[in-house]
């Protein structure tokens, strides 16, 4: 294959004005500067309203769990990391509730699907993201843990981003 | 033994001096490096270090000094640890002749603010600056490794053709100055024109724009910078020469290249911006020593910037081919010089013939 060279003009040739035109453009860069790098232990990165990190459980006003153990989650989830075992709470008004909820966050790949299964609104991933940890255990995160984190939602958001739906709730 | 040590302290002083902040320069050169780029970037460079990153050259130092020295089995020995201290001796031998201020006088002992006033100065200068690519040859050749030999390869065939067009673009200014004492022709650049309502310095650059610029684009590529930095050429040669090299050695060719740097600024300064000569400065009646030091500041200032310039363009351009590297000394850079040296001659007959 034969490249075509664009013809260059006798200025474009000189090297010097382009060079110096160049030059122009880094130090305006310079002169006008507006720093990109986000220092990010020292300044938190700030992340998108829906941004999918860390999961809740998302608490009925009583505090327990709003999740009614239907496994719609745990079918939905392409990385199997869910898992759950239904009970009978005896409770008249709650058919099922989950016994254990666990997530595997290791596993995980926060595609969101569990969120969008949920009939209930009762699962969420919140926009946290910092908890790394040294032990593997850190990352299995169990029913309590999961109500636990809703704290890193602030209190006036915590009942859901999606419009409940109260047809699916006997609370 | 008065006279001896009278004769021989201040200039024991200025050698201690001159290699202490050349040396401390250039760790510093490395983070303004890194800092100017970063901002040319968008980005905001070391700043981990102390406040701004001031002492990450201090701890570049530290991380280098510890490093495991490693010597490759297939190596030459000799040669391959020789070769960084061939490199950086010359270096730092050739900021001995640059004048970097005018006399002080100390108890009546009148000091120049020069090393060593040799009258061959700037042949001097070329001397030591041809021996570095010895140097670079050698780590080349020693590391037994293809890429350090392309890049020894590279930078001996670039040295050689660029030293010749260093040289050239210089003997116009030898021709307009008559000397190549390096302090006569700074003395030679003090006073001013008067063209009408402006006052022109006496800058060497007044009297050869041409020379100036030649002079600099051979700078850059005898320093191995960018735009001409083939014989390191990261994504090409891995690192060139200094591939194989680790620890000391190689902050030794790092620190060889930055002082090549700072010895190429001095020179531009001396030759085309009048050196420790500050236009106006007369006016103001300081005492001798006062205006010497201004002077030494003054020098400083002109060094730096074209520190900042070596800085700059290496973060605007990109790498020149090796055979466009080598047609623009050839068929550019050099019949240019030559076209210089001749208009110089004949504008300096004319002058001296007709005027």
């Amino acid at each position: 294959m034969i490249t075509q060279r664009p013809r260059l003009s006798l200025w474009q040739n000189l090297y010097l004005p382009e060079i110096l035109r160049g030059m122009w453009i880094t130090i305006r860069h310079m002169i006008r500067f507006k720093q990109v790098t986000c220092e990010y232990p020292e300044k938190p990165h700030a992340v998108p309203a829906n941004f999918r990190g860390l999961h809740r459980l998302i608490q009925r006003p009583g505090g327990k769990e709003r999740c009614v153990a239907c496994e719609l989650c745990l079918t939905a989830c392409p990385a199997n990391c869910i898992s759950m075992v239904a009970a009978d709470p005896g409770d008249p008004s709650v058919e099922k509730y989950p016994l254990r909820y666990e997530i595997d966050t290791l596993r995980c790949i926060y595609c969101g699907f569990c969120e969008e299964a949920c009939p209930c609104d009762a699962i969420e991933l919140t926009p946290h993201y910092e908890f790394a940890s040294h032990r593997r255990e850190d990352f299995m995160y169990t029913k309590d843990r999961l109500l636990d984190n809703n704290r890193f939602v602030p209190e006036g958001e915590r009942v859901s981003k999606v419009q409940t739906n109260e047809t699916y709730l006997r609370v | 033994m008065m006279a001896w040590a009278m004769e021989w302290v201040p200039v024991l002083i200025k050698i201690l001096v001159a290699f202490f902040v050349v040396l401390t320069l250039t760790a510093y050169l490395t983070l303004a490096e890194r800092k100017f780029s970063a901002y040319m970037q968008d980005r905001c460079g070391p700043n981990r270090t102390g406040p701004f990153g001031l002492l990450q050259p201090l701890a570049d130092g530290i991380k280098f000094i510890f490093k495991e020295d490693v010597i490759p089995t297939e190596v030459h020995r000799t040669y391959y640890v020789l070769a960084p201290a061939l490199l950086l001796v010359p270096a730092l031998l050739g900021y001995i002749v640059i004048p970097f201020g005018d006399t002080l006088i100390v108890a009546g002992r009148t000091i120049p603010l020069q090393i060593a006033d040799v009258d061959l100065g700037i042949l001097y200068i070329f001397a030591i600056a041809g021996l570095s690519v010895y140097g670079l040859f050698m780590a080349g050749w020693a590391s037994n490794n293809k890429y350090s030999l392309l890049g020894g390869l590279r930078s001996s065939a670039q040295m050689v053709s660029y030293e010749l067009t260093l040289g050239l673009s210089l003997v116009g200014a030898l021709l307009v100055f008559g000397t190549s004492n390096l302090r006569d022709i700074v003395h030679l650049q003090t006073g001013h024109w008067d063209l009408g309502p402006l006052s022109i310095p006496k800058w060497g650059i007044f009297l050869q724009p041409l020379g100036f610029l030649l002079f600099l684009v051979s700078a850059f590529a005898e320093s191995n910078r960018l735009p001409f930095d083939l014989p390191e050429a990261e994504n090409e040669l891995v690192g060139g020469y200094h591939t194989e090299y680790g620890s000391m050695k190689f902050a030794m060719f790092f620190m060889g290249e930055y002082i090549g740097m700072i010895t190429m600024s001095a020179l531009a300064t001396t030759f085309f911006f009048g050196g420790w000569h500050v236009p106006g400065l007369a006016a103001l009646n300081l005492s001798h020593n006062a205006a010497a030091l201004a002077g030494v500041a003054a020098f400083c200032l002109k060094t730096g910037f074209f520190l900042f310039l070596f800085i700059w363009v290496r973060w605007t351009l990109p790498r020149f081919r090796y055979d466009q590297l080598m047609s623009l000394s050839w068929k550019g850079v050099f019949p240019a010089a030559m076209l210089n040296v001749f208009l110089t001659g004949f504008c300096l007959y004319a002058f001296h013939r007709f005027m």
